[in-house]
C-alpha cells in the first residue's frame, strides 16, 4: 500500500519497498517518532486519533500533488493511530527517484503537508496531564500553505 | 432534514460524543450546522474561526450547502505527523 492509515506498528523496510524501481537511484526515508518532551512537558506517550477516511485520502492527495511536482518520483506515506510510546514511528514516508535532490525535496514536502492538511489529531499524555496538540486548520485549496510546503522543501 | 455529526480530538471531548444525529433547519449549510452545535456546545465557540469542515468524508467550504443524510465532520486544528 502506498498510503496508510491504521494501528499497526510501521515498517521501514516494507514503505521502501512500496516505492523502489529498476530506476531507482535514490530512496529518501522520513520518519517521525515519539519524543519524550514538548513545550516544557515530560511526555509519557501519545495517542493519535484519525478521521480515518479523509485521511487516507488526503494522503493520496499529497500523492497527487508530489506526482505534479516529481513526476517521476514514486511516494509512500505510512502514518499510525492509536497509541505510541516514546520513540516509536508515528509516520514513515518513503520517496524514490533517479537521483538524490527529487527524493529529499519530495519527502519534505509531503512531511510538510501532512502536518498542514492530514486529519490526525496528537493527544499528548504528560506527566500531570493530557492536551490536544493543535496545529494547522486543515485547507487544503490554501494555496499559501502549499507554497510554503513547497519552499520548505527545496531549500 | 437530519445529518450525522463527527466531532474529533478536543471537540469530541468538549461534546461528549464523536457522532451525534441532528435535525438541521432548510437550507443547511456546513457554517449553519456548526452554528447549531456551538450552540448547544458553547464551549465549542472558541473554535469557530478554526475549525474546518467535510461532507461525505471530502473537505467542504463552510459556505457549502449540506443534504439530508449527510455526514458533517468538524475537524479541529490538525497534528499529524
Amino acid at each position: 500500500m502506498r498510503f496508510l492509515v491504521a494501528p499497526e506498528a510501521l515498517d521501514v523496510r516494507a514503505a521502501v519497498r512500496e516505492v523502489s524501481r529498476g530506476a531507482t537511484g535514490a530512496v529518501n526515508v522520513f520518519i517521525g517518532t515519539v519524543r519524550d518532551h514538548n513545550a516544557g512537558r515530560r511526555v509519557l506517550y501519545l495517542e493519535y486519533e484519525a478521521y480515518e477516511p479523509l485521511a487516507l485520502k488526503t494522503l493520496q492527495r499529497i500523492g497527487e500533488e508530489v506526482a505534479e511536482r516529481w513526476p517521476a518520483v514514486e511516494l509512500a506515506i505510512h502514518h499510525r493511530t492509536g497509541r505510541l510510546d516514546i520513540g516509536e514511528a508515528s509516520v514513515i514516508i518513503a520517496a524514490a527517484a533517479a537521483h538524490r535532490a527529487d527524493a529529499f525535496s519530495a519527502t519534505r514536502y509531503a512531511i510538510e503537508r501532512v502536518k498542514q492538511i492530514v486529519p490526525i489529531w496528537k493527544h499528548e499524555h504528560f506527566e500531570g496531564g493530557a492536551t490536544w496538540i493543535e496545529g494547522a486548520s486543515a485547507d487544503p485549496a490554501d494555496v499559501a500553505a502549499r507554497e510554503e510546503a513547497l519552499r520548505r522543501a527545496c531549500v | 432534514m437530519r445529518v450525522n455529526v463527527l466531532l474529533f480530538a478536543r471537540l469530541k471531548e468538549i461534546a461528549g460524543a464523536g457522532r451525534l444525529e441532528r435535525d438541521v433547519r432548510e437550507p443547511a449549510t456546513v457554517a449553519s450546522v456548526w452554528d447549531a452545535l456551538a450552540h448547544e456546545y458553547p464551549e465549542l465557540g472558541r473554535y469557530t474561526s478554526s475549525v474546518s469542515g467535510a461532507i461525505n468524508a471530502e473537505y467542504a467550504r463552510m459556505t457549502s450547502a449540506v443534504a439530508d443524510g449527510d455526514e458533517i465532520a468538524f475537524l479541529p486544528p490538525v497534528s499529524g505527523g
